[in-house]
């Protein structure tokens, strides 16, 4: 963005909300929040007068004492707290985390009773139990039990496969070990067997277990190391530091064992940012922060061990406090199908009720005077009726699907798999397959309508790499050969000559190097030792190979390059620091060191060279190089124009340029510097004044460009989604200038998008919020006013904004402390009264207000929040779900993504990445972002399709099947007479009917994933709930009634009067029921073959395989041999081979099914003549596109913008750099440990500092 | 560079998926489209199919010869007298005459048809015990029998439950008068008008050496005028459970209006190439009371063909459901024509 847009951003503190700094997570402690501490600097020095203050914030909640070494302390009666009844527990948890469900001896009542809380399950066990009294029951008992026993066998295999897998896991996470102390001793323990108070050792690498206080480090001053990747995204180091009195105290195993400091401090809590307590120890008490804190998830880096105590375990550290509540999910389907068995339960009563008063009345009737159905009860008409209500309920139970819900898991399952499996959704490099982890959410997958999604790691690759410089009017980092000409086939620059090259760095410009190596140009050489010299980077050199530690990726990537291209910065002290140049090494004196800040967005050092020559070194973003440019600078508009260029390509540029300084200007500087670095008061803003000063007429060498590398295709990715109407939000807890900037490089923002911030909708909102208060009072026409958009339509409009401004906007915080304060002590009836008055109204306008937001947001083709903590995120993701009533997803990577990845509808996690937090509470994982379009697009809007057309197949079948008992009933006294066998209607269900309908709603494909891929807006039925509604419902609902009138009265027409070839049996009931049972089976599974779009092998297999196994078990329940053994149970002995030897039955039964089929084939055809859908017009050009295809390559969107006013800026990390820590020395001064860990292999120059310090 | 993905390809990922045409959803197949040719052709030929049906069907059933003689009404007095329950004693003989216009020729089936006799009602349905009619040993006290069960002095009922109680029970003898003067006994057969699985499969008498002995220790169902070992005392292939009319009549019907093959013609004499044209009686002892439920009795002689009976439900309704579907095809073409020029 242009300069105004940068200056917009340092807002005056006061009144508006800060882009820059990021909200706390927590909403709940405001209060607590008031009295938070200045920040503690790490001089110790005014350690007496906070210890005072921190004793004041401690009183309020003491109540979390932690003592080292003393485990039977934390077991006092006062610790503990009542969990059930009078049972008492610790209250500090263990730091075992449960994941699991089950244990081998409550697996099975723990199962058996979750699955009889689904009303389904109960369903059939009520009706197991009406069948067992021999008054009413019409079917015998296994009609029910066999499939009810089915169900529950493979939903308890499932759920047991699942356990099992979470067992695992927890096995894995709670046996990791490492040292704590137990009798004076070091001693590897399993991390599930840490509690409160333990001390524990943590060696390179490691995670950390639980909530611990740093104690000492091998590091100098205790200092340590961490990557906080699970925990908030970012992968750059962080440094931690001890109290001093324990870097001292406490180094040695035995100091360590007799430790026994006490600490008190806050409850647990979920602010990842803030932590206060006190450490009292030898009667002296001691403030702690956060920065003498380690959170679980944390890794130990560049820190040989350290110690610590721990504070919070388990459930009780930061990070699982963060972690949200772990939410059943429940796809759109799962609930409109169970007002669908609602609707057919109330169905099934209405139809119920209906017989038993018919039945009453033909008792009445006829009945009565049927001497032949004398039965010895003399019970009276209505109450024969309402014994034949529960019969009649148990025969038409199968109108409510038993197999519905199993079936649908096993669908789901599937589905689980085919995504498991696919091969394009494998990530290579990692090795990393997609994997559904929650199996239960598949056809979701083809209703989302909000993507929100994380940006480092997610959208980005978070590695940035050095990609082009523009040098003395020159731009390098085109393919070209050694003389400079453009070339066709690059090649890859060698780096053989520079020893310090890492190898790492892909570079095309063969004449850059060739310039360097010549040395033909100064400034070429200049600029690249700039890099080299301007920096707060640390190195490690421990292992033989130079690594840095970087406080931010992008200064990483410079000195790397700098590393690369002949200028490696070998090593620092406080004030030195020793750079190779193309092969010569040379130190330099540090003068100073100009750190970088988000205000001032740039950086120097001011070097002595050994010629005792003094400059400043400077870089920093351009607007506020450009500034403080001198005058006369030839390169000034050239480099402009390189820095447009880079800006259109989406990389991130930085100027560079320096200054000589004459000694006595320096002298005089420097007196102004000391002044101002130790001033107590303001010392930032001093130091930021004199840095000003001398910060000027600088003279520019050039600018670099630094890609932030996104994920391959992400931009492809993101256009596929926006056409399929899904819309995404990118939620970060970067800086505003960096979220927008890789908002353009992955086109969700373009130079068309108008881009509104905070400010700008704050207003809007404002309006609105005054304009629906007013009319509330006025009631005016409010419905059509309230909803007019926010916008004039038209232009293409994204929302940047930050997490302050959300705050602002949604009232999370002022009004309601505000209020608070206020309203602390009612003391009449009526203040109490207006207190809940006021409080509604405040909820109200809340509500409104984040109602008007949600709207607002959603008009704009893409948002961007940006410096948001974990629980905004997830505060968004609810917004939207709330007030939008729409799917939602989220996607991250980081442990900062979990609460969102668990609030929306879906999460996924990006895999592969270090940390495992999100993977672990997500839905969906994968490697990359890109395969998402794979995710939705193909999986989502199969399942989706699968899932619907399985849906109105199966409401379809069942009462087809069902109905028919209804129809007969008419004819045979309504007393509940099956229309076919007991072992058919236990069968139909499990067997007859029910693999093809499985085989549809796992392989189905209307059009094959290419064309899914191609056609983007077919995705858009299933965020409409075209396919599956209420509608469809009654449409198979109507179909099934359709069936089965035909199914029964064909045959009744045909029986009526006579059959049989020979005469015999003319109209028999056993021989109607098998016509009967076969017209169905032929009807319904040819219908599932007209409704199958995807015929393969295996559908055709499951049709006639159905079919056949109808007859097979027919004819073997009909055989002889059975029958002889269990006279009861199979009675149809015979029936089948005499039936089905007529023709004229077959000519029934054929009939039957021709009527049942034609008129669907022909409204099909109808429906795909006159109105046919998107995928129908797709999947008549089939073959159109087939051979397309082959000529068909993606295009790219090569096209781009001219010239744009977007600048990318300087982005470094939230953090300041390292100045602070290099420039005090800290971590130089004194030491034990080994020093080069931290400084390098000058170990003599360290100690000259170390002296002259 | 070049070393490391050489080496990557070299070891098979681990967790690298399968590439399979069923795993990776690229199963061959045939995508089912509902084109205008393969729809209207199909619709034509199979309504042209039906239609032919249809009418063969008709034309066959036009061969069977069907007459039915509603006895209920003609024997109104033993109807009324079998009203009261008390009566049952009381033989009651009713003669119904008929006279064929035409000869019957082939195979004439004699039923008796019931009508608003319910055989499907539930509670009839379930009453019998399957395994006392395989001859078994059994305690039918725990069968769906109930209440037809055991008397009250203990002895067991055989066979037991509603069905074989409410037995139909009628005898009809036919006589065939050639001139005003000759009467001939029309020769019938009871053996073999049920399926071969009821008679060899489904019924057996206790194992005994004689009847009489085998079902020694039971009594006849309350409505039965005899004990089930006499119900055919000249044969004993057809006595007992095994009866052929009792084995037809425990075949429930599937609708309240049914008949049962009673009788077949045999064919031999006068009666070789069927029932000759010309006078006929019935002469039925009249047991069976039907007018209590406002049912109705019937005896049918029919021949039959191929498709059975004459019925021509079948027949009609494949010609109509044939003209339809042909009309069906054209109402399609023409929009399908209409449609494609736009």
């Amino acid at each position: 963005m242009n300069s105004e847009r940068d200056s917009e951003t340092t807002f005056d503190e006061d009144s508006q909300p800060n882009d820059e700094v990021m909200p706390y997570s927590d909403d709940e402690t405001e209060d607590e929040l008031d009295t938070q501490q200045p920040a503690i600097e790490p001089e110790q020095n005014r350690i007496n007068r906070e210890s005072e203050e921190s004793r004041e914030t401690m009183r309020r909640d003491s109540g979390w004492q932690v003592k080292a070494n003393d485990r039977s302390f934390h077991e006092q009666p006062q610790f503990q707290k009542t969990t059930f009844l009078c049972v008492k527990k610790s209250k500090y948890a263990e730091n075992a985390i449960k994941t699991y469900k089950y244990n081998p001896i409550t697996f099975l009542p723990l199962n058996l009773f979750e699955q009889f809380k689904r009303a389904a399950n109960f369903y059939f066990l009520i009706l197991l139990i009406l069948q067992t009294i021999p008054q009413i029951t019409t079917l015998s008992w296994y009609t029910t039990l066999v499939p009810l026993l089915l169900v529950l066998v493979i939903t308890a295999i499932k759920d047991l496969v699942d356990d099992i897998a979470r067992h695992w896991m927890y096995n894995e996470i709670n046996n990791r070990t490492c040292d704590v102390i137990k009798d004076g001793r070091f001693k590897a323990t399993k991390w599930k067997d840490i509690k409160v108070g333990d001390i524990i050792r943590l060696k390179k690498n490691n995670f950390v277990p639980a909530d611990i206080l740093l104690l000492s480090s091998s590091e100098p001053n205790s200092l340590c190391y961490v990557e906080t990747a699970e925990l908030d995204g970012e992968t750059n180091l962080k440094f931690k530091m001890s109290l001093e009195v324990t870097d001292r105290y406490l180094q040695e195993e035995n100091a360590m064992a007799e430790f026994d400091g006490l600490i008190e401090c806050e409850e647990p809590n979920n602010r990842l940012d803030k932590f206060t307590g006190t450490l009292l120890w030898r009667n002296v008490r001691y403030p702690l922060d956060a920065d003498k804190i380690l959170l679980r998830g944390c890794k130990i880096r560049n820190t040989d061990f350290c110690h610590g105590v721990v504070i919070f375990a388990g459930a009780d550290t930061k990070i699982m406090k963060n972690s949200g509540k772990t939410r059943f999910k429940r796809t759109k389907i799962d609930s409109l199908m169970n007002y669908m068995v609602y609707t057919i339960f109330v169905f099934l009563i209405l139809l119920s009720a209906g017989l038993a008063i018919g039945h009453t009345y033909w008792e009445q009737q006829i009945g009565n005077s049927s001497w032949y159905l004398y039965d010895g009860q003399d019970y009276s008409p209505p109450y024969r009726g309402f014994l034949n209500f529960w019969g009649c309920i148990i025969v038409l139970n199968t109108m409510v699907p038993i197999s519905l819900y199993v079936s649908v898991e096993v669908i789901r399952l599937g589905q689980s798999y085919f995504i498991n499996w696919d091969l394009q959704m494998y990530y290579a490099e990692k090795d990393t397959a997609a994997k559904a982890r929650t199996t239960t959410l598949n056809e979701q997958l083809g209703q989302i309508h909000y993507i929100f999604s994380d940006k480092t790691g997610t959208l980005t690759q978070n590695i940035m790499t050095f990609k082009k410089c523009f040098i003395n009017g020159e731009t390098y980092g085109e393919y070209r050969d050694r003389r400079g000409q453009p070339q066709n086939n690059p090649e890859e620059a060698d780096f053989s000559w520079n020893m310090y090259a890492d190898g790492k760095l892909t570079f095309y410009d063969q004449y850059l190097i060739e310039q360097i190596r010549l040395g033909n140009e100064p400034e070429v050489r200049q600029f690249f030792f700039l890099l080299a010299i301007c920096h707060t980077v640390m190195v490690d050199a421990s292992e033989g190979d130079l690594s840095y530690q970087a406080a931010s990726p992008d200064e990483g990537a410079l000195v790397t390059a700098a590393r690369n291209f002949g200028f490696a910065f070998l090593s620092r002290t406080q004030n030195t620091i020793t750079i190779s140049e193309m092969g010569i090494e040379r130190t330099y004196d540090v003068l100073a060191i100009l750190d970088f800040n988000s205000d001032r967005k740039r950086m120097s050092v001011v070097v002595r060279d050994p010629n005792g020559n003094i400059r400043l070194y400077c870089k920093g973003a351009d607007t506020v190089i450009y500034e403080r440019l001198h005058p006369r600078n030839p390169r000034r508009q050239d480099t402009q124009e390189a820095l447009d260029t880079f800006a259109v390509e989406t990389l991130r540029t930085l100027c560079l340029c320096y200054k000589d300084i004459s000694h006595d200007e320096y002298k005089a500087w420097n007196k102004k510097f000391m002044a101002a670095s130790v001033a107590s008061s303001n010392r930032d803003e001093a130091l930021d004044k004199v840095y000003e000063e001398i910060e000027k007429n600088l003279i520019l060498l050039g600018a670099t460009a630094i890609e932030d590398k996104l994920q391959d295709g992400v931009p492809e990715t993101i256009s596929k989604l926006a056409k399929a109407d899904i819309k995404i939000w990118v939620l970060t807890g970067d800086k505003k200038e960096t979220a927008e900037n890789i908002g353009f490089s992955c086109e969700l923002l373009t130079d068309e998008t108008t881009i509104c911030y905070g400010e700008d909708i704050s207003a809007l909102l404002q309006t609105r919020l005054e304009n629906q208060k007013n009319r509330i009072g006025s009631n005016v026409n409010s419905s059509q006013r309230a909803n007019e958009p926010f916008f004039q339509s038209g232009r293409n409009r994204a929302l940047i904004i930050t997490g302050s401004w959300l705050n602002e906007i949604l009232l999370e915080k002022k009004k309601k402390k505000k209020k608070l304060l206020k309203l602390k002590f009612p003391k009449t009836a009526e203040e109490k009264q207006n207190r809940v008055q006021n409080k509604r109204r405040a909820e109200a306008m809340k509500e409104q207000q984040q109602k008007n937001f949600v709207d607002l947001a959603c008009e704009c083709s893409s948002v961007i929040c940006c410096r948001v903590t974990p629980k905004q995120k997830a505060m968004v993701v609810e917004l939207v779900k709330k007030y939008k009533k729409a799917i939602t997803l989220a996607i991250g990577d980081g442990a900062n993504d979990v609460n969102m990845i668990k609030t929306a509808h879906i999460g996924v996690g990006i895999s592969g990445q270090e940390g495992m937090q999100a993977v672990m509470s997500s839905d969906y994982s994968f490697g990359q972002f890109r395969y998402l379009q794979r995710l939705l697009l193909v999986h989502g809007r199969w399942s989706y399709i699968r899932m619907c057309k399985f849906l109105r197949y199966f409401f379809y079948k069942n009462f087809a099947f069902t109905l028919v008992h209804f129809w007969y009933s008419f004819f045979n006294g309504y007393s509940s007479q099956t229309a076919y066998e007991d072992w058919f209607i236990t069968l139909y269900n499990v067997l007859y009917s029910s693999l093809p309908v499985l085989l549809v709603g796992l392989l189905d494909q209307d059009v094959s994933d290419k064309l899914s891929l191609r056609f983007p807006s077919l995705y858009v039925s299933g965020q409409k709930d075209l396919l599956f509604n209420y509608k469809k419902f009654f449409v198979s609902l109507i179909h099934g009634v359709i069936t089965s009138l035909i199914i029964f009265f064909i045959p009744y027409g045909a029986y009526l009067q006579t059959m049989g070839q020979d005469g015999e049996a003319p109209s028999d009931y056993q021989s109607f029921a098998v016509t009967a049972a076969s017209s169905l089976i032929f009807a319904v599974n040819f219908q599932m073959g007209l409704d199958t779009s995807y015929w393969t092998f295996v559908n055709a297999f499951s049709i006639f395989g159905s079919i056949a196994l109808y007859f097979g078990i027919m004819f073997d329940i009909h055989s002889a041999g059975i029958h002889v053994l269990f006279p009861s149970a199979f009675q149809f002995t015979g029936t089948a081979p005499n039936a089905l030897r007529q023709p004229y039955l077959w000519l029934t039964i054929i009939l039957s099914v021709a009527v049942c089929l034609l008129p669907v084939v022909a409204l099909n055809f109808l429906t795909m003549t006159i109105w046919p859908s998107e995928s129908n017009k797709i999947q008549k050009n089939r073959k159109k596109y087939k051979a397309e295809e082959e000529q068909w390559k993606r295009r790219r969107s090569v096209f781009r913008r001219g010239i744009s006013g977007r600048r990318s800026a300087y982005a470094f990390s939230h953090q300041r750099g390292y100045a602070d820590l290099i420039a005090s020395g800290r971590n130089i001064r004194r030491r034990r440990a080994p020093l080069d860990a931290v400084l390098g292999h000058n170990m003599s120059e360290v100690r000259e500092a170390g002296e002259t310090s | 560079m070049t070393n490391k993905s050489s080496k990557r390809t070299q070891q098979h990922p681990s967790r690298c998926p399968d590439n399979s045409a069923f795993k990776q959803q690229r199963l061959p197949a045939s995508e089912l489209e509902l084109t205008a040719p393969a729809v209207l052709s199909s619709f034509f030929i199979i309504g042209l199919v039906c239609l032919a049906v249809g009418i063969c069907l008709i034309l066959t059933v036009l061969r069977v010869q069907e007459i039915q003689i509603n006895y209920s009404d003609i024997c109104s007095n033993c109807s009324k007298l079998r009203e009261n329950a008390s009566n049952w004693k009381t033989e009651c003989h009713c003669t119904a005459n008929f006279t064929l216009e035409l000869s019957m020729e082939g195979d004439v089936l004699m039923y008796y048809g019931l009508q608003n006799f319910f055989q499907n009602h539930r509670r009839y349905v379930i009453s019998r015990s399957n395994a006392q009619l395989l001859g078994k040993d059994v305690n039918i006290e725990n069968s769906n029998c109930e209440p037809f069960t055991i008397y009250p002095n203990g002895t067991p009922m055989a066979p037991c439950g509603a069905i074989a109680n409410s037995m139909f029970n009628d005898t009809i003898h036919l006589s065939y008068y050639p001139n005003s003067t000759t009467v001939i006994q029309v020769p019938l057969l009871k053996r073999g008008n049920s399926w071969w699985t009821d008679k060899n499969v489904k019924f057996f008498n206790p194992p005994s050496h004689n009847l009489s002995s085998a079902f020694a220790g039971s009594a006849r169902p309350p409505y039965w005028e005899k004990p089930v070992y006499l119900l055919d005392e000249e044969d004993d292939e057809n006595n007992g459970y095994k009866n052929d009319d009792f084995i037809i009549w425990m075949r429930v019907s599937a609708f309240a209006t049914f008949k049962n093959l009673y009788r077949r013609l045999s064919r031999i004499n006068e009666f070789a190439d069927g029932l000759p044209a010309g006078n006929y009686s019935l002469h039925i002892s009249y047991n069976f009371p039907v007018t209590k439920f406002r049912g109705k009795k019937q005896v049918v002689f029919s021949t039959v063909v191929w498709s059975g009976g004459r019925n021509f439900f079948l027949g009609i309704a494949y010609t109509i459901s044939g003209a339809v579907i042909l009309l069906a095809g054209f109402i399609l073409m023409a929009l399908h024509l209409k449609l494609r020029k736009k």
